[in-house]
């Protein structure tokens, strides 16, 4: 009797649980109130059972908060971060907190419009596409540095310097808190390579040269084993950083130069790398599909269309992990030293100012819990495939499944170059690298496309800092 | 004067909405583009915008883009829908029905819908044009049709004439049934051949049809968006950029709504001179 | 009608040429739909590859399953909400205002239907960002309103009612007048009846083209609570992966049941349109 008693006391309690998750999440900000209450209850109970110190001190703010994030790894699916709300209404039983996923496809265009329409979230998780900033110099966000603290600031630039200068903007303000980082690179189709004899021109490391990455393209175009060796895809949307690194490391060119207020693809180096894309696409080594997006070339190396892909990451490996019927393996970008200068992607939070004080604590508080909690923190970071930003948290995937698949992505971590993506008027720059880059497959001449490039970008970066 | 309150009061509710919703918007759309307007910025700058526009190659590429959008798709839609109009009305009811339900298919389908399944069947390797073509030896190596600065436009323009025929056969099946058939029994009794009873006696009652569909026609040419954005963005190399998406993307991209209203404003006016110029032409021609 | 049907049995090679012709185009035009249907039936292998399937060999629910993963039926029937709305709005004001253009003699008649037909030519998303920040102020911007109200304003309906308004026979209007009837009472025993078939066309219309406003969506809606099966089939489209599936499962969502309303409306949409648009 005793033991059924307990059993539906138990069940009441998770029942009561999971619907205050739910209701947190179905609730928009307009109905807060009710959300409010339902989950003040589980909280109560969780604070009773592992009544901790965190837990006392979080428990008197309240305010209804919205966050709207973009897919990043699984930082981006509503059970994982109704997971992370759960736990996080466990030391703040007072903040509710919902959320909406955006898409990259439109994603920036609704954020445009809320900010027109004034119906901006509190939060924003975003990608590494610089819009924070972006929004913050034009007085959209709300100055983090609270969050920056002198521990903050120490164990974030433990692990790079770069990570902490992505983060502020050009007059120094801090407008993002950073959770997670990754270095892009690119990835063969490893039995491709394998039956092309083209393995012998990668390094033990990973890394390659211009010289032998020519070599393995010639390899695998003689033992005719994919429909294209690679694809410089060209479409627009995402992916970029890929091509960029690829046009870049060729003959080590520098994207803009060290103080970040100049453009400078069309520099000897710059335009050489261009030129090779363009020869080995007439010689028949590489190929280029100005209607292809990223995803599109992700599909095609996914299938077996194509012996190599220029946009990977640790997560994309994760998301095609389960559909590919080869093994993918990831590689730097080759380089005519050896040595890559790869692109970093830096994700984190973003405040909007939306002048509500009560609102914009609760809305940090929530920030603090998910990156910085030494528990959530590494949980955080987990779920969203990349590396954490905090040199503290450690090897966030030591002793799970993926430890091995991670390590391959950390080994890149050295090669992380400088995050030119703070430079401004970077939106019209990711326009102009798609187009310039269509012009020259197109047969313009490559200086001429690369100093109209150029100048498009500095005119813009020009008008950004105005 | 009791009439005058009446017909205001039966206007009323539908005022209220265009007023607000119409008016009021497209005011303010002419006002903010004589000024710097972005997400910082509130300046008024006279007809710089406008200046701007006419010196800003990307603009006037995307004039020209949509100009050749608007005279190709015009004239096609137009005269292609006349001909299946024609084509279909003589056949029995049900088969009639059956081709204008068929032809307007793409329509109800979606433009979404319809612009991704195009997407996927233009792809230069999974896509069923170039395996058709391939097969059927026309060509012999794949072409990313969407990226392809020869084709890119066409391809847009081809989607766009599928979804831009299904009203105007509607209303050329219906128009055709309004014909008076005693003046046409007449001419044929007079030994006129079908194509004289055609041009003669039929095209001028249809005169007001086409005109109806040449404008509707030309206002969704010109406004040839959505495709864009999901198909090309632009691309390649500004190819199928048009004044719609470009508007756009100054806006929503890079927050130059002053700039973007100048260009929508600018639009505007020409959408109204060439529905005028219809208007003439037509009005012209069923005179003749 | 009669005669032209008689005519038609008549063979010859203009004819024959022209139904094949038809046939092809009809054929044409069909298979998009055909492709959306068939494609959400394939897995990953058989939409990636080379040589495509013409017909599903090994149907897969695996897109639907996938579709189902996002509130998708929460697009659906927000598209259904909006465009129902709209559309109901629309029949409404039009109907009014097209009688009383058509059949009333007002000051400020003339100017005020040019100004409707001068707005027609304007292109609805240039006053988009005007429209934003009205919405914003009205407190309106992402519910589904934002999208209704700017919907209902658009003039066309009003000069397809008037159209059709003015078949309405002016003697009768004044026969129930002298007979003592009020300006609603006539507006609902006499205007109703006779413009029925142009307010089932405009309705049709108004549900189409709401429907595919894919752009005033795009601006206007932004939570998961509101979004549109439109926009949810570009949310499909992932930056990282393209998975031509799981959108066609999506474009078929979105694209049946619109298509099945049709079909079953749509001869009261070829009869109201016509004769409204016509009389031009």
């Amino acid at each position: 009797m005793k033991k059924k008693r307990a059993l539906a006391l138990l069940l009441t309690g998770v029942m009561a649980f999971s619907m205050a998750a739910c209701g947190s999440q179905q609730e928009t900000s307009n109905s807060g109130t009710n959300t409010q209450t339902e989950t003040s209850a589980p909280a109560e109970t969780a604070a009773e059972t592992a009544a901790g110190t965190e837990a006392a001190a979080g428990t008197d703010l309240s305010a209804d908060i919205t966050m709207w994030t973009y897919p990043i790894g699984s930082f981006g699916d509503e059970e994982t971060v109704n997971g992370f709300i759960a736990s996080f209404n466990e030391v703040y039983p007072n903040i509710s907190v919902s959320v909406e996923y955006l898409d990259y496809t439109s994603g920036d265009d609704q954020v445009t419009a809320a900010i027109e329409a004034g119906t901006t979230p509190d939060i924003i998780m975003e990608g590494p596409e610089r819009l924070v900033s972006n929004w913050g110099a034009k007085g959209k966000m709300l100055d983090l540095s609270d969050l920056w603290d002198d521990e903050a600031l120490a164990d974030i630039s433990a692990t790079s310097e770069a990570v902490v200068s992505a983060c502020q903007s050009t007059e120094g303000v801090f407008y993002e808190y950073p959770l997670c980082m990754t270095t892009h690179c690119m990835a063969i189709n490893y039995e491709m390579f394998e039956a092309a004899d083209a393995l012998q021109y990668i390094n033990e490391d990973r890394t390659w040269t211009t010289e032998n990455f020519e070599k393995a393209l010639q390899a695998l175009k003689d033992a005719g084993v994919a429909q294209e060796n690679g694809i410089v895809y060209c479409g627009g949307q995402g992916g970029d950083q890929g091509t960029r690194a690829l046009a870049m490391n060729l003959y080590n060119a520098e994207f803009t130069n060290a103080d970040h207020t100049q453009w400078t693809m069309n520099s000897e180096a710059g335009v050489k790398g261009l030129q090779q894309l363009v020869d080995w696409t007439q010689e028949g080594l590489l190929s280029y599909d100005a209607g292809a997006q990223a995803s599109d070339e992700l599909q095609l190396f996914s299938n077996g269309t194509v012996a190599m892909t220029f946009c990977w990451n640790a997560s994309n490996e994760a998301q095609y992990a389960s559909v590919v019927g080869f093994t993918p393996y990831p590689v730097a970008f080759p380089s005519e030293s050896g040595t890559p200068e790869l692109c970093g992607g830096i994700y984190g939070f973003g405040i909007f100012d939306n002048g509500d004080e009560a609102k914009a604590e609760a809305a940090k508080a929530f920030i603090e819990f998910i990156c910085d909690d030494a528990v959530q923190g590494p949980l955080s970071v987990s779920s969203t495939g990349f590396f954490p930003v905090r040199a503290s948290f450690g090897n966030v995937y030591a002793g799970t499944e993926d430890e091995a698949r991670m390590e391959v992505f950390a080994s890149f971590g050295p090669y992380l170059g400088d995050y030119y993506n703070v430079t401004g008027g970077w939106a019209e720059q990711r326009t102009a690298w798609w187009n310039m880059l269509q012009q020259i497959f197109g047969g313009e001449d490559v200086q001429t496309a690369a100093d109209a490039y150029v100048e498009t970008c500095n005119a813009a970066t020009a008008a950004a800092a105005n | 004067m009791r009439e005058t309150r009446a017909a205001y009061l039966f206007l009323l509710p539908a005022l209220i909405f265009f007023v607000g919703f119409i008016i009021v918007p497209m005011i303010m759309c002419l006002v903010t583009s004589f000024f710097n307007y972005t997400m910082t910025d509130f300046t008024f700058v006279g007809f710089g915008n406008y200046i701007e526009m006419f010196q800003d190659p990307i603009f006037i590429r995307a004039l020209k883009n949509t100009v050749l959008i608007v005279i190709v798709a015009v004239p096609v839609v137009t005269i292609f829908s006349l001909w299946v109009s024609a084509a279909i009305y003589p056949l029995h009811a049900a088969s009639r029905s059956f081709f204008r339900c068929v032809f307007y298919l793409p329509v109800v389908t979606g433009t979404v819908a319809v612009a991704v399944v195009w997407k996927w069947m233009f792809n230069k390797y999974t896509g069923l044009f170039n395996y058709v073509l391939n097969a059927a030896g026309v060509i012999d190596e794949n072409i990313s049709w969407l990226g392809d600065e020869r084709f890119a436009i066409w391809c847009i323009i081809l989607i766009l004439f599928t979804t831009s025929i299904g009203q105007p056969i509607v209303l050329y099946v219906a128009a055709l049934g309004n014909v008076d058939n005693s003046i046409v029994e007449a001419a044929q009794v007079d030994g006129a051949t079908n194509f004289q009873t055609f041009w003669r006696i039929k095209w001028p009652s249809i005169m007001p049809t086409t005109l109806y569909i040449l404008v509707i026609t030309t206002i969704n040419s010109f406004q040839c968006y959505a495709l864009i954005q999901l198909l090309t963005s632009g691309g390649p190399n500004h190819s199928t950029d048009t004044i719609m998406y470009y508007i756009y993307y100054e806006a929503f991209k890079l927050y130059r709504y002053g700039y973007g209203n100048a260009m929508g404003v600018f639009l505007a006016i020409v959408i109204a001179v060439f529905s005028a110029i219809q208007f003439k032409v037509t009005k012209a021609g069923s005179v003749d | 009608m009669e005669k032209t049907k008689k005519k038609a049995g008549k063979l010859s090679i203009y004819k024959v040429v022209t139904v094949i012709i038809l046939v092809v185009l009809a054929f044409l035009f069909i298979f998009p739909v055909y492709w959306i249907v068939t494609g959400s039936f394939k897995d990953a292998m058989t939409i990636n590859a080379a040589k495509p399937q013409w017909f599903p060999l090994n149907p897969t629910m695996i897109n639907y399953e996938k579709l189902f993963g996002n509130p998708a039926l929460r697009w659906l029937f927000n598209s259904v909400a909006i465009a129902v709305i709209a559309m109901g709005l629309t029949c409404l004001t039009a109907s009014m205002a097209g009688y009383a253009l058509a059949k009333k003699r007002f000051v400020g008649q003339t100017i005020l239907f040019s100004i409707f037909i001068c707005a027609m030519a304007l292109p609805k998303q240039v006053v988009l960002v005007p429209l934003l920040k009205e919405m914003s102020f009205l407190n309106l911007h992402d519910t589904i309103w934002a999208v209704i109200l700017p919907t209902v304003g658009w003039p066309f309906g009003i000069f397809l009612m008037k159209q059709f308004s003015e078949t309405i026979p002016t003697e009768m209007l004044e026969a129930v007048r002298i007979d003592g009837a009020g300006e609603v009472q006539t507006f609902l025993t006499i205007v109703l009846p006779i413009v029925k078939p142009g307010i089932g066309a405009l309705a049709i219309f108004t549900f189409i083209s709401t429907w595919n406003d894919y752009f005033l969506q795009l601006i206007m809606l932004n939570s998961q609570s509101t979004l549109t099966i439109s926009l949810g089939i570009a949310k499909l489209q992932a930056e990282m992966s393209n998975d031509f599936g799981l959108i066609m499962a999506g474009a078929a969502l979105g694209a049946i049941p619109i298509i099945a309303i049709f079909l079953m409306f749509q001869k009261y949409f070829t009869q109201g349109i016509t004769m409204g648009a016509v009389k031009g």
